[in-house]
């Protein structure tokens, strides 16, 4: 058992906390760095396209798990970034510069939404984030001189500096690259007050705008960050799929990031990752599972998402806190070895809030 | 005479989408949780009535008595077994609990009933009433007066029964009701019953125009827009509202350019959020200190 000693706020804040840290995530990065060089092909594929999740993941995680608004319209974001991208790359802008201009452009939309957005809480905002994806898919149907509807748009290979990134490990260095710098944001973003105050609202609104938390601000912050994030993933995924039409960005994009973030655990950016290997990984599992299951069942085209929505449901009713709030309890227990307690991990007593007032 | 006939068909499409509202504010009302699966309860009340009328062959009455009592034992059971247990959580987690109820819902239908189009024979399948000019659809007419008459027996039903005072009382004040004697858990249960058996009506009622297939549970996304602009508050608002999306979306794929149908539910619902932010006729008031 490690006890840390803190002696400033400097040292709560660290985010290399003791040398474990050092340790461990540098074996992760020699992982990462080496893996295309043992792996198949296939295998660096679905990593980046993990990658690439992970990255929407972070940013729905610094909307629902660090400010506490729910959003169900997600895949709105990323198809605007995959489609700003791959417009702006057709027209002759090299990828350096039209890939922060697909995070940018989703940055406005996600203004856009917080603006109306501000002054809705809880459910409003869920079904009016979820009508702004519809709007915006049909937008995407509807205006073919950019999106070309629904034969869709051929994505070329990102251009690094005049040099195509067209093989799979040079696409999966890409990816990995932006995840680094966008997990590094985040964490950076939470230990700066812009994130405590995020934070905050989470907690209590009340309190803290009684702390003069200006709400309508952060709340715009939040969402325009989170947006900027899902928008560059948005793009990524557009060149991972190397053709983009309104289907690669329905609903069911919207309620996979969502699954992502929970069943990975809210209020942590391990537990975006968590989530989108989980999220990654499920179909190739099932992929794998089909040929042990019956089947009439094996063939079924609805599988997938009703297995989603089991495993959903599943992780809400017996595991709230997701895959890392499970690590977390295991870490705890191997810690604290005789002395663990099931209490530390109990949900603090909270009744439903209620919205109605008399 | 067209704008005339537009309105019906209208109206008869925003019965349909205040029935499936009806079934959100039921729920909101009583337990405060928003059931994303409502679409997908109509979607299987409408499978369950095409199994007893159109597989079995039973009585067109019959078959949609016998759907309705079937989801009605499914809410209850959805109630008392899965959704009791995540009181106290955060919304969020009834909100997550309950879409993904829906997909799950959606994929055993696929299952069992196949993702193709399927259609049953109902008294009102392709007949039609002219009125001097106007030539109505039997199915519209069916899916208005439906609609008139079930919200007639609801209001009839919480203004008159002992259980429906009960349940507006629980609804209300839970724990006061609880003192009163009320079973407020049993009350809930039999809410999100009542609120399935809405379902299916406005499923089965629906089911000779849209035809009845996994995925007709995604209306619900649009009865939502009805449930705002109704404000989630009272049972009148919420048909109202629906009655507003359904004509406005009618009149909008007629005079519209293509793609503002499928949208102008949800522009309607952020113009009243926008301006008022609680829904048209709502009853909530943000929370003071």
């Amino acid at each position: 058992m490690r006890i840390l000693f803190k002696t400033s706020y400097l040292d709560d804040i660290r985010l290399i906390r003791h040398g474990g840290y050092t340790l461990w995530y540098g074996a992760l990065a020699a992982a990462l760095l080496a893996a295309p060089l043992v792996l198949a092909e296939f295998y660096v594929g679905e990593l980046s396209q993990v990658f690439i999740l992970a990255i929407a993941g972070v940013g729905l995680m610094l909307l629902i798990g660090y400010t506490g608004l729910a959003s169900l319209g997600h895949g709105a974001f990323m198809a605007i970034g995959a489609y700003t991208n791959t417009y702006l790359i057709t027209k002759g802008v090299p990828f350096l510069v039209s890939f922060p201009l697909a995070g940018l452009a989703a940055l406005a939309a996600g203004i856009a939404v917080a603006l109306p957005a501000n002054r809705m809480t809880g459910i409003y905002l869920a079904i009016a984030t979820l009508a702004f994806s519809q709007i915006v898919e049909q937008v995407v149907v509807r205006w073919e001189s950019v999106t070309r509807g629904f034969q869709g748009l051929p994505v070329p290979p990102p251009d690094l500096l005049g040099h195509p990134l067209t093989r799979a490990w040079e696409f999966y260095y890409l990816c990995l690259a932006v995840l680094v710098l966008v997990v590094l944001g985040a964490a950076n973003l939470i230990r700066s007050p812009t994130g405590r105050a995020m934070v905050a609202i989470r907690d209590s609104e009340i309190s803290a705008q009684s702390l003069g938390v200006n709400l309508v601000r952060y709340k715009t912050i939040a969402f325009g960050l989170s947006a900027f994030v899902t928008g560059l993933a948005g793009a990524l995924l557009g060149h991972k799929l190397k053709f983009i039409s309104p289907d690669a960005f329905n609903i069911i994009l919207s309620i996979q990031l969502l699954l992502m973030v929970v069943v990975g655990g809210l209020g942590s950016i391990h537990g975006a990752i968590y989530g989108a290997i989980f999220v990654g990984g499920l179909p190739q599992a099932i992929a794998l599972m089909r040929d042990y299951l019956p089947g009439a069942i094996a063939r079924t085209p609805g599988l997938e998402p009703g297995l989603f929505g089991l495993v959903m449901i599943l992780v809400v009713l017996f595991e709230p806190l997701g895959i890392y709030g499970r690590w977390l309890k295991i870490k705890a227990y191997f810690d604290y070895f005789p002395l663990y307690r099931r209490a530390t991990f109990k949900r603090q007593r909270s009744y439903l809030k209620t919205e109605r007032v008399r | 005479m067209e704008l005339a006939q537009l309105i019906v068909g209208g109206i008869a499409q925003g019965c349909v989408y205040g029935l499936i509202a009806l079934g959100f504010v039921l729920i909101y009302k009583a337990t405060e949780m928003v059931n994303f699966a409502q679409g997908d309860l109509m979607m299987l009340g409408a499978f369950l009535a095409l199994t007893f009328i159109g597989t079995m062959g039973l009585d067109y009455w019959l078959g949609f008595l016998l759907a309705a009592l079937c989801m009605g034992l499914l809410g209850y059971l959805l109630d008392a077994l899965v959704l009791r247990r995540i009181i106290g959580q955060p919304q969020f987690a009834i909100v997550i609990l309950t879409i993904s109820l829906g997909f799950l819902f959606r994929s055993a239908a696929g299952f069992i009933w196949g993702h193709e189009t399927q259609v049953f024979e109902t008294p009102f399948t392709n007949r039609i009433i002219a009125l001097g000019e106007l030539v109505l659809p039997l199915e519209s007419i069916s899916m208005i007066a439906g609609t008139v008459v079930l919200a007639g027996l609801l209001y009839l039903f919480f203004n008159y029964t002992r259980i429906g005072n009960a349940m507006q009382a629980a609804s209300q004040n839970q724990l006061a009701a609880y003192y009163m004697g009320i079973p407020v858990k049993r009350i809930n249960s039999l809410i999100w019953a009542l609120s399935a058996i809405v379902a299916t009506i406005a499923g089965v009622l629906l089911s000779p125009v849209s035809l009845v297939d996994p995925s007709i549970g995604f209306l619900g996304i649009k009865a939502f827009a009805a449930a705002v602009v109704g404000g989630f508050g009272s049972l009148a608002g919420t048909v109202l509202g629906g009655l507003i999306v359904g004509i406005s979306e009618t009149l909008a794929g007629r005079y519209l350019p293509p793609g503002f149908k499928e949208i102008v539910a949800y522009l309607i619902m952020l113009g009243v959020l926008l301006v008022r932010p609680q829904g048209l006729f709502s009853t909530i008031q943000r929370k003071k200190v």
